[in-house]
């Protein structure tokens, strides 16, 4: 079936993802970080990250408003569980379709444009997205105080079926309602198919055209190829992975606030997909998490902890040591982030995967070189001399 | 000349016509989709992909035309068209180097490789602009080969050329420019021979063009 | 007539701050090719030179005269800032005039901020793609935020402006107006004025001196410059340091109309960026033109009868005249072919 066509080497891929992925709750345990609030993000943020490095990977084209389309998701699926039913599954496609059919329309103006062009209009149109939700937009987006669920929603769908419950409901997938680390692998669920779409892409006659844009576009168009609508299709399919994403936010917490739309959010994706790789598959996943935990887990970081980490070290080191580290964590955290992107584009250009290839390199030189250059060629044309 | 009829520059007054249909005002990519193709005289490559999906991507042009979302089948599957450049990359001889990156290839390489990314369309008439410019003589040669081996298969080319090496050793039909207007036209044997190219030869601006069937 | 002079007005002193990051931003872009985004964070570091040197001015001796009673019954503690007792009647004038003495203070200091920033890091960037710069000076960016948050603190620390600039100019009157029909801050005359004359200054330093006229030709083919045998390295270095003094000079007289916070540059950044690529890549008059236009339009657009009639227009002027802009013009108001644009 055309649909599972993937080379093996994708499926291995694949296959070592979704075991990473379905064993975060066990291998993150020691780092901190296995609790359903932090996992979903991790998760979500993924899909975000590389639907934004399907746009930004693939075709070069640098969008600096993605987080709009992460918002809309937001909105929509919030809307979807006020009006219609807390099942997640309608408020997941909603939220893509109208995050798509947003795409479409900023992507239709903003590709007509290259580079940092480009990139401005992206920035303005979702920064214009933004003040309106803060303003004008108030009666859909409940503005400063976030739309949220009330009591008074209608759910028709909801209602229609069952009595309506005390207090606010939750939202559910079949009328099963989430619980524990549940969230967290329906968002990995959804990462896994997230990434098995963007395998496909990345292995497709189509993704190579997008990396053929990249590369030189005055060619592709010589070569017969109309690349405004290859370059259309894949803002549209990534601003489709930040409507899912959004959605998920939503899923896992049914809110939306219009800061999830601030040139900040789609900054921070930017920044996620170049530290972990621009172009590669799990690359920007990685930077997502990398990102996501530092967020999390190291500006919750404090003295206590930092005494309690360097409880090894003689006393009389113990107590410059945790002064000195507690300023890169807690408040501090921004600080080690800024320094993690200095050090990283400094000394790993090409991000964090350059790094694991560089790594793998040196592995692999312990055994003989296979290298096709050494090989002298052999053309079937003869000089004429 | 052929920045106008592959449609990069609008021409002054005149219009280009291709097998009764009129070029002029189309995109580039509409007129490579009817069967003109070029290659440039400074190499305009894909130099992040490898040779080989340089010279597929044309292919997929040919095949597929001007846009479409393929994504259900890998690359790697693609059989047929990865056969066919195979083929070409053989003919140009590049072939042992299909997995190369194509923007570390020198600048002879890779302008053979453009060769067999033009050549993988079939075009029905292929535009040269100065295929062997700053090539030594030996690549010179190579690539004298490899047109004429293309000439014969029957599809026509217009060659752009001041190498009278190389344009007599692959012209059929010859028209010498100069200043912008024609001042001979013909036969190899009937232009050579022509006192205005003499002149216009010695004289130094000129530009030849020829084509051949 | 005067409400409109009035916006008018409003505007300058907002399109005087946005021109002159947007020139230091686009000198940086145009000479060197990179963008930076740590940028804001320079004018963010001028700010924090004026909170620094109105700081060191006003360290205090404290004397205690056991002979007098404050009115808690304490021993009278008299505070005198140590430039009075150094330099008597001048001192005072130097704190009164802490803002705008500390641009002889900013000037050497951001020389030196932008040269360091330069030559460490920036220098190793010319040639990488846009997206490693972005990544790189976002983080020095979030590191010098961070350095200052962790001296001053997060909160905004105000800045007074001198007592006699702190009224507001009858500007309709001098026009022929009635008086009170259009008043404007003394101080954000000031800060356009100033503007006005730094952006001056920069173009008549690239117009008429040797140095600048390479400078124009390196934005215009650097490569050609480069070959030409001139070092094009260390003008690089100057041109980067200027553009830290533009950024910083532009917060330092900003204090007084916003006190300054650690993130005020990263405020700022966007909305310049925005100036620079509305006024065109590679354009020196073009960011100006675009900042002051900018600026103007956000200031009209905040009227009360404006925003009545189209309501929200307040809030995305900038962005709704950018977009508008850039889809008429592909490359701005007087951007170049080529530059920025893959």
């Amino acid at each position: 079936m055309d649909l599972f066509n993937l080379p093996r080497r994708d499926w291995i891929t694949f296959g070592l993802f979704a075991l990473v992925v379905v064993t975060m709750p066990i291998w993150l345990t020691p780092l901190g970080a296995s609790y359903p609030g932090l996992l979903q993000k991790f998760a979500i943020f993924a899909i975000f990250a590389i639907g934004f490095n399907i746009l930004f990977g693939l075709t070069g084209y640098l969008s600096f408003g993605h987080a709009a389309f992460l918002g809309v998701g937001s909105y929509t699926a919030v809307w979807s569980f006020k009006l219609l039913t807390m099942d997640a599954l309608p408020a997941i496609m909603f939220a893509v379709i109208v995050s798509g059919l947003f795409a479409l329309v900023i992507g239709y103006l903003s590709l007509r444009r290259t580079g940092i062009y480009f990139s401005i209009l992206t920035l303005a149109f979702a920064q214009m997205c933004y003040n309106l939700a803060y303003s004008v937009l108030t009666p859909i987006t409940n503005g400063e105080t976030s739309l949220q669920l009330t009591l008074q929603d209608p759910r028709v769908i909801d209602s229609a079926l069952a009595a309506r419950p005390e207090g606010l409901p939750s939202a559910s997938i079949f009328g099963h309602v989430f619980d524990g680390f549940e969230g967290f692998y329906f968002c990995a669920a959804l990462l896994l198919i997230a990434f098995f779409i963007a395998l496909k892409i990345f292995s497709s006659p189509f993704g190579m055209m997008l990396r053929a844009i990249k590369s030189n576009q005055t060619r592709m168009n010589y070569t017969g190829f109309d690349t405004k609508p290859y370059a259309l299709t894949a803002f549209v399919i990534s601003g489709m992975y930040a409507g899912l994403a959004g959605a998920l936010l939503a899923v896992t917490d049914p809110l939306a606030g219009a800061e999830r739309m601030q040139w900040t959010a789609s900054g921070e994706v930017v920044l996620m997909t170049i530290l972990g790789g621009v172009g590669t598959l799990i690359g920007p996943v990685i930077g997502a998490w990398l990102i996501k935990y530092f967020e999390n887990i190291f500006s919750a970081f404090n003295e206590q902890v930092l005494t309690r980490f360097f409880s090894f070290l003689p006393p009389e080191i113990t107590e410059p040591v945790v002064t000195i580290s507690s300023k890169f964590v807690g408040e501090g955290w921004h600080l080690t982030l800024g320094l993690i992107f200095v050090l990283v584009v400094v000394f790993l250009p090409g991000g964090i995967m350059e790094g694991v290839r560089r790594i793998g390199a040196l592995f692999r030189r312990t055994t003989p070189p296979s290298a096709p250059a050494a090989r002298p060629a052999a053309p079937t044309i003869q000089p004429a001399e | 000349m052929l920045n106008v009829i592959i449609g990069r520059l609008a021409p002054s007054r005149g219009a280009v016509v291709f097998d009764g249909k009129v070029l002029t005002g189309k995109k580039p990519h509409q007129i490579n989709q009817m069967g003109v193709v070029r290659v440039f005289q400074t190499p305009e490559i894909f130099p992040e992909l490898s040779v080989l999906q340089n010279v597929m991507a044309p292919a997929f042009a040919k095949r597929d035309g001007a846009f479409r979302i393929n994504i259900w089948r890998s690359l790697e599957s693609e059989r047929g068209i990865e056969e066919e450049a195979n083929h070409i990359l053989q003919d140009v001889g590049l072939y042992e180097r299909r997995s190369h990156h194509a923007g570390a290839l020198s600048r002879g390489d890779k302008r053979r490789m453009e060769l067999a990314m033009c050549l993988i369309q079939h075009p029905r008439l292929l535009l040269l602009d100065e295929p062997t410019a700053g090539m030594s003589r030996h690549d010179t040669n190579t690539t004298i080969e490899l047109l004429k081996k293309i000439k014969a298969r029957g599809m026509t080319k217009v060659i752009i050329e001041h190498d009278m090496h190389v344009v007599f050793s692959l012209a059929d039909k010859i028209s010498v420019l100069a200043g912008g207007r024609i001042i001979a036209e013909g036969l190899p044997r009937r232009v050579r021979r022509s006192e205005k190219v003499q002149e216009a030869y010695l004289g130094g601006a000129h530009r030849l063009e020829e084509a051949t069937h | 007539m005067d409400a409109i002079l009035a916006q008018l007005l409003n505007g300058l002193d907002k399109g005087g701050a946005y021109a002159l990051i947007a020139l230091g931003l686009t000198l940086v872009f145009g000479t060197l090719g990179v963008v930076n985004f740590a940028h804001g964070a320079l004018f963010m570091l001028g700010a924090f030179c004026a909170v620094t040197f109105r700081q060191l001015i006003t360290l205090e001796t404290v004397t205690v005269d056991p002979t007098q009673l404050s009115a808690w019954g304490a021993p009278l503690e008299i505070r005198t800032p140590l430039a009075q007792t150094w330099f008597g009647d001048f001192g005072a004038v130097l704190v009164e005039y802490s803002v705008p003495f500390s641009i002889l203070f900013a000037i050497p200091v951001m020389l030196v901020i932008g040269i360091a920033m330069e030559r460490g890091i920036i220098k190793h960037f010319y040639k990488r793609p846009h997206a490693e710069q972005i990544l790189v000076t976002f983080g020095l960016a979030i590191v010098l935020q961070e350095i200052v948050k962790a001296v001053f603190g997060p909160n905004p620390i105000s800045q007074p402006m001198p007592t006699a600039l702190r009224g507001a100019a009858d500007i309709g009157v001098w026009i022929g107006l009635a008086p009170g029909a259009v008043s404007y801050p003394l101080w954000r005359l000031v800060y356009f004025l100033f503007s006005a004359g730094i952006i001056a200054a920069v173009f008549a330093f690239l117009r008429f001196t040797t140095f600048g006229m390479v400078v124009r030709a390196g934005m215009a083919d650097r490569e050609t410059v480069g070959l030409l045998g001139i070092n094009i390295g260390r003008r690089f270095t100057i041109m980067f340091g200027l553009a830290a003094v533009v950024a910083g000079l532009a917060g330092v007289m900003y204090t007084p109309l916003v006190p300054p916070n650690y993130h005020m540059g990263m405020d700022f950044l966007v909305l310049s960026f925005v100036v620079v690529v509305v006024g065109g890549m590679g354009s020196l008059p073009g960011a100006v033109a675009a900042g002051f236009l900018l600026g103007i339009l956000q200031s009209f657009a905040s009227m009360n009868e404006i925003k009545q009639l189209i309501p929200g227009i307040d809030q995305i002027i900038i962005y709704l005249t950018a977009v508008v802009i850039l889809l008429v013009r592909p490359r701005g108001l007087l951007g170049r072919r080529g530059m920025m644009e893959s």
